[in-house]
């Protein structure tokens, strides 16, 4: 830096007066003829005609001979880029002799290209890029991301230990929990969740009811469409739904929200008060989350239901009451159970990923966006997963 | 120094709310000067910025940049007078994903038309007239120390040759060492380019080694723009305090002391 100190001159002051009044940038041409003893440079040396002068001067630079003799007296406009392309064709040396001796060169110029000869000189030759075999990158690449994998599943089981004994810990003391924050989360994840959830079940709930009709009509069984709905919904398709929702909507702005804290210093700040993020940030969205997926798959099961049951009535002339009774008649309690049991669960992992993933943005744009995906993808991996092994060991046995 | 006037800004209102930041504000920026602005913080010097910048409308009054209303001008025409301003944001704004290269080769690739290959390289000058060594092009943002990062985002600022600089706290978090660094390059590249410079500062040493002349924002306006020595000795409790206190009076005394300056 101390290379940029230049010195400024004393007649400054006035030079720039005359300056500022002359045009600053002129569609005037950058001209330079090439002789076998010199070269005239001339013309406006501007970032505007850099890519022309580029190619000149890559021609050039080879050519030049030691004692060929230069003019610079011609020089219109000059700016740094065009500064470092008489750097780069003349070489900082011979450029800073040839500024000191031309006699018409304003005092400020003279500056410039001293400045950026200097800077370029200070920084020496570019590096070369590395070269690595494609055959290793692939390898590499895949080695990594069987690394990450790993890694990211060891940091979810520790922090799933990390926030049970957190909540055990602050279970017996209310004097601790955020009641607050707890029902500002409730809202934003659970209240206002309410509309798209019921809508969307309701919808799936008319399809499964429609699938049920065409294929149980073929049979003559399609009083037992009312069957099909209610089993699905109840066991599966109402708190599966829900998740996926709730993976989505909440799981990516528990990430964002922590990610941008993160990137704030937020959390940081949050430590050095003394103030355990933990408890603060993440156990009232994990409790708001575990109090309300189960209230929204309740939601969830009786809009599917509601759906199915409007089909029936439409198309299959099985009237609201009769579809209520076949309900009661058929359908036991212990299947609502196993649908809503699966709730808490599912809330609990959601939180946990979309809060873990929030902990992991760095400090950029782009690792928030990786982030958020990721939270989203991985909670609504996980459910699916766990949803289908649940049903596996359900089914066998026999619940 | 009495050049074109570059900005004018005539009978400024800003109000959030009830809040009310400027009202009837006046301020000129000449050609080839070196303007700091210097008010208490949340006298509005960030929003005056970004009025100027027409990043916010304000509730009335004119903004003119090259004799021109930007907020009022079609969207081609607005962003090639953008194309003259080079601006340092407070923190630096750099593109966090990107690298320092192409965060300055972005402009010159998007607006000077050229390729990435003469971009990078022109960025890597850039780069070394801010002082940053080669290697430090290839970090991303999040990787560099904060005295890079202005440093980085000075070079973007610049990429496009601009012809106003606009700098906000264009010194705040470096050492001293560094920010008198700064000031100079400023100062070198102001002579150098003949750039206008538009800076927001809190630091009493760069008011007094680069600025030509001082507004001070105080009460909703501009309370008095002029040359440090008239501003320093304008009557005003504030402005007393802010040039006549210890910080104010050893800026002062440092500034005598340095050669170079008249």
């Amino acid at each position: 830096m101390s290379a940029l100190l230049a010195e400024r001159a004393p007649s400054l002051r006035t030079k720039l007066s005359v300056m500022s009044t002359a045009p600053y940038i002129t569609a005037q041409e950058a001209s330079r003829t090439d002789a076998p003893t010199g070269l005239r440079i001339g013309g406006d040396w501007t970032l505007a005609h850099y890519a022309r002068l580029q190619s000149q001067v890559l021609d050039l630079r080879g050519q030049l001979s030691a004692a060929a003799t230069i003019d610079l007296q011609a020089l219109g406009a000059l700016d740094t880029a065009g500064a470092a392309l008489l750097v780069e064709l003349l070489g900082q040396q011979r450029l800073a002799e040839l500024a000191a001796t031309t006699p018409g060169l304003a005092s400020e110029r003279r500056a410039l290209l001293q400045t950026v000869g200097a800077a370029l000189l200070d920084s020496g030759e570019p590096l070369p890029p590395r070269r690595v075999a494609t055959w290793r990158e692939l390898f590499g690449h895949i080695g990594q991301t069987l690394e990450q994998l790993y890694q990211q599943c060891l940091a979810l089981l520790g922090f799933i230990g990390l926030c049970l004994t957190a909540m055990l810990k602050i279970l017996p003391r209310p004097a601790r929990w955020r009641l607050t924050s707890l029902v500002y989360h409730l809202e934003q994840c659970g209240l206002n969740a309410v509309p798209i959830v019921a809508l969307l079940t309701f919808l799936v709930g008319a399809v499964v009811a429609f699938l049920g009709a065409t294929i149980l009509a073929d049979f003559g069984a399609s009083i037992y469409t009312v069957d099909l709905v209610a089993f699905s919904f109840l066991r599966e398709f109402g708190v599966l739904l829900t998740a996926i929702l709730i993976a989505g909507r909440t799981a990516s702005a528990f990430t964002a929200q922590l990610g941008s804290m993160k990137t704030n210093e937020e959390i940081d700040a949050l430590r050095t008060l003394g103030l355990d993020p933990l408890e603060l940030l993440v156990l009232p969205r994990v409790f708001a989350l575990l109090i309300a997926l189960p209230l929204l798959s309740f939601i969830a099961m009786l809009s599917g239901i509601l759906g199915g049951a409007v089909v029936c009535a439409l198309s299959l002339d099985i009237p609201p009451a009769m579809f209520l009774a076949l309900l009661q008649e058929n359908i036991a309690l212990k299947h609502f159970l196993v649908g809503i049991g699966k709730a808490p669960l599912f809330a609990f992992l959601i939180a946990v990923i979309g809060c873990l993933e929030g902990f992991k943005v760095s400090d950029s744009a782009q690792s928030v966006g990786e982030r958020t995906t990721s939270s989203v993808v991985q909670s609504i991996f996980v459910v699916i997963v766990l949803d289908a092994l649940a049903a596996l060991f359900l089914m066998e046995m026999g619940w | 120094m009495s050049g074109a006037t570059l900005i004018e800004v005539r009978e400024l209102v800003n109000r959030f709310g009830a809040q009310i930041v400027h009202q009837g504000l006046n301020l000129d920026l000449y050609r080839g000067e070196v303007l700091g602005v210097v008010g208490v913080s949340g006298s509005g010097k960030s929003v005056l910025l970004r009025s100027i910048l027409g990043l916010r409308r304000a509730n009335a009054g004119s903004v003119r940049v090259f004799g021109e209303e930007l907020l009022a001008l079609p969207p081609e025409r607005r962003s090639q007078l953008e194309r003259r301003c080079g601006v340092l944001y407070q923190r630096g704004a750099l593109f966090s994903s990107l690298s320092l290269i192409e965060n300055i080769a972005l402009p010159l690739i998007e607006h000077a038309g050229l390729d990435r290959a003469s971009a990078e390289r022109l960025a890597l000058v850039k780069l070394a007239l801010v002082g940053l060594p080669r290697e430090a092009g290839t970090q991303y943002p999040n990787a560099v120390s904060g005295g890079m990062i202005k440093r980085a985002a000075l070079a973007r600022a610049l990429a496009l040759e601009p012809e106003i600089l606009f700098l906000d706290e264009p010194t705040a978090g470096l050492d001293p060492i560094a920010a008198a660094a700064f000031d100079q390059l400023i100062l070198t590249l102001r002579d150098a380019l003949g750039l206008s410079v538009l800076l927001v500062t809190h630091d009493l040493d760069t008011l007094y080694c680069i600025c030509d002349r001082v507004a001070v924002l105080a009460q909703q306006r501009v309370l008095v723009a002029d040359r440090l020595e008239v501003v320093a000795a304008t009557d005003h409790p504030w402005i007393a305090e802010y040039f006549h206190g210890p910080r104010g009076r050893a800026a002062a005394q440092a500034a005598q002391r340095a050669p170079g300056r008249a």
